[in-house]
């Protein structure tokens, strides 16, 4: 699957440049932190590497030519968790479901991930009656149970107070050991920090800066990372 | 309040026939009577005479039992029926308001009566539906040499519905109306209206039955549909017939040929 | 003022006497409403589901049309069945015209579009929340227009409902492909509309009333049902 390789991407939405014209390469192992003020375009650079947004021109390549086996390598988790009306359980078992997973290895698998974030006496619950936190951890736990090779995480954590924050931050982390590549969003500077290894910092739909989190928080290249760093973007 | 059969497994006929018949309670009666000896079961539409008849010439109905002589006997003609019978006869009366502007209350002879009304310009209602009794409204109309489509809009209404909505129309607007006897004396909703002219000869109602053609339908139960007809110009029907009262009157005059 | 009272009285009269010839012709009102919403539900679900998610071009246009659709005239569905169902017409041969079941074509005809239109609204709103998740988890259309008929089973209830409403309280088109046949295809409101023609008022509002309070009672027993499922599974 990976390196995931961007060229001249570009993305408008009617005369509404997003994305323009980034290029760079995503490797495999680390977990990729986007961030950027506000419209920076983060959100739809990440739905156009999972294939949610076709590019109005350039190109999204991964390294596996199969169309079907790149899309069940990739899952993705949004800022608002959609759950499904039915029992927590169902919810792992329907994407496992749609996913191709046999019918005889769906359960061990739903209950195992279910065990992992911590959410087995919640089981039978119906989903949509959990908490927001739950909710995103549920989400997760969805995700993880597809055992992607890449998990895009578009703010997991935006809506949630520092202990379901701590919590979902302490599942990625585990998801990350398990092998997976992690891309995600974030506002929080501090979680970008902590959960980082390299930045991609986007300002105004363009790729400004890639840079490890070490030297991005040390030291900005660029006058816009420097500026964002100090707090003096939106 | 509604009849209700529960014959199981018996041969069933579809009739088609006037308000007139169904809601002055008359098949209500004598139904009973024909599915005890015959063992066949009747279902009864109740419609405008002109719908009937379509109804008898699409083939949706085995027998048709209706009121308008000059269309029956077309019917027969063009071969959708097979012969008709007169069964029996009751009478038009005109109804009307009390305070009775046209001063028609009383009298018998319907065409007078009609030509008061279209010269005072009193309101009357209409079915207009193409029924047995409009077309005999009609009928009256010509003799009195009145075109009381003259009058539409301002006394003369039409509305292009069943008796029984007529009559309550005309309830509301106290206007005159033409009725059938049978639908009159079961009539609810009466307010202010009263029967004021009766007794015409030219108010005389001749009802007729006849079997749809098997020849034109075959699905046609003709053998169950020929009892029905058999039975109701027999003695026994005929007397059936008769026997049906409402409040001590008699309603139809049973005049089958012998 | 009178009136009403005396179709208050009429109509508790009519309950207290529980006259078989009512409750039967109540069973035929509630058994062919209820065969012609399944029907509508067996056609409409799916076909709104499917018109809320699948992407075509004409598809505003269809949309547009059967909202219209949802105004038929119920006699000229009536006529037409007519025609289509008299032994004259091109489905003659079968009989079915004055019978329970052509009315059940008739309301089906009429409720289809309803329940449809209903269906393909509540879908699309449902549809607008889970399009990214559902497409991240690899739903084909057919995977998403099922999952959103469960998820919003709720509203859809609702939706079956209405339907049963307009199916209830059809006159126009029963009382032509029935014939309100005495103990064969007499319904509630053939009954209320042959019991006005004869001039008997106090006695078809009475009718109506018990219409109503039938309509009503299911529509109570329904949001009940729907209440306590909903709270259980949010």
């Amino acid at each position: 699957m990976l390196p995931l390789i961007l060229e001249n991407l570009c993305f408008s939405a009617g005369e509404r440049e997003i994305i323009r014209s980034i290029s760079c390469e995503i490797t495999a192992g680390t977990r990729t932190i986007i961030l950027g003020p506000n419209g920076a375009g983060k959100s739809v650079l990440m739905r156009l590497c999972h294939g949610l947004l076709t590019p109005t021109s350039g190109r999204v390549t991964w390294q596996e030519a199969d169309a079907a086996r790149r899309a069940r390598a990739q899952a993705m988790v949004f800022q608002r968790p959609i759950v499904l009306r039915r029992s927590v359980l169902a919810n792992v078992l329907y994407a496992l479901k749609l996913a191709g997973v046999a019918a005889g290895e769906r359960r061990p698998r739903a209950e195992n991930v279910l065990d992992a974030v911590g959410m087995s006496a919640l089981a039978d619950r119906p989903a949509r009656v959990l908490s927001g936190g739950e909710q995103q951890r549920l989400a997760l736990a969805r995700a993880w149970a597809l055992r992607p090779e890449v998990l895009f995480l578009d703010e997991p954590t935006a809506n949630l107070d520092p202990a379901a924050t701590r919590n979902i931050e302490a599942i990625i982390g585990a998801i990350h050991d398990s092998g997976a590549k992690i891309m995600m969003t974030t506002h929080s500077l501090g979680q970008a920090r902590r959960l980082g290894d390299e930045i991609l910092f986007l300002n105004a739909g363009r790729l400004v800066e890639q840079a490890s989190v070490d030297e991005f928080f040390r030291q900005p290249r660029t006058p816009e990372a420097a500026a964002f760093l100090h707090g003096e973007l939106p | 309040m509604f009849a209700f059969n529960t014959h199981a497994q018996h041969d069933t006929i579809t009739i088609a026939s006037t308000t007139s018949t169904e809601q002055s309670g008359l098949f209500r009666h004598v139904l009973p009577v024909f599915e005890k000896v015959s063992g066949i079961r009747v279902r009864v539409l109740a419609l405008g005479t002109g719908q009937a008849l379509v109804v008898g010439r699409r083939g949706d109905a085995d027998v048709v039992f209706v009121h308008d002589k000059t269309a029956e006997e077309r019917f027969v003609a063009e071969g959708y029926g097979v012969k008709r019978f007169d069964v029996m006869y009751n009478d038009f009366v005109l109804v009307g308001p009390t305070s009775d502007s046209a001063r028609v209350a009383g009298g018998n002879d319907i065409v007078i009566a009609f030509r008061n009304i279209a010269q005072t310009r009193s309101p009357l209602v209409s079915r207009g539906d193409r029924s047995g009794t409009h077309a005999a409204e009609l009928r009256l109309w010509k003799l009195a040499g009145i075109d009381p489509h003259s009058g539409r809009g301002t006394w003369y209404r039409e509305t292009g519905a069943g008796m029984g909505p007529t009559l309550n129309t005309a309830s509301v607007m106290n206007a005159y109306a033409f009725a059938d006897r049978g639908t009159w004396l079961s009539f609810r909703n009466r307010g202010d209206l009263a029967l004021l002219v009766a007794g015409d000869p030219r108010l005389f109602n001749q009802y007729g039955v006849m079997l749809v053609n098997p020849a034109k339908h075959a699905h046609v139960k003709a053998a169950s549909g020929q009892a029905f007809i058999a039975w109701l110009l027999s003695p026994a029907g005929q007397q059936t017939i008769a026997s049906y009262r409402i409040g001590g009157e008699q309603l139809f005059f049973p005049n089958a040929p012998h | 003022m009178n009136d009403i009272s005396q179709a208050l009285s009429a109509a508790a009269q009519l309950i207290v006497s529980a006259d078989t010839t009512l409750v039967s012709i109540i069973a035929l009102s509630i058994k062919v409403s209820l065969v012609a919403v399944l029907i509508a539900a067996a056609i409409g679900l799916p076909a709104g589901a499917l018109l809320a998610i699948a992407r075509f071009p004409g598809r505003q246009a269809l949309v547009a049309v059967l909202n219209a659709l949802m105004g038929l005239p119920p006699v000229v569905v009536g006529l037409l069945i007519y025609l289509l169902l008299s032994r004259a017409g091109p489905l003659g041969e079968f009989g079915l015209l004055f019978t329970p079941a052509a009315m059940v074509v008739a309301q089906a005809v009429l409720v289809t579009p309803i329940v449809a239109a209903l269906t393909r609204q509540v879908i699309e709103d449902a549809w607008f929340e889970y399009e990214e998740q559902l497409r991240s988890l690899g739903a084909g259309t057919m995977d998403a227009a099922l999952t959103l008929l469960w998820d919003t089973r709720f509203a859809l209830v609702t939706v079956l409902l209405a339907g049963f409403g307009r199916a209830a309280a059809e006159v126009g088109a029963v009382m032509i492909v029935g014939g309100n046949i005495d103990g064969v295809t007499r319904v509630m409101t053939t009954a209320i509309a042959l019991e006005t023609s004869k001039g008997d008022l106090p006695l078809a509002l009475g009718l109506g009333v018990v219409l109503l309070g039938i309509v009503i009672g299911l529509n109570l027993l329904a949001h009940w049902v729907k209440l306590g499922a909903q709270r259980y599974h949010g």
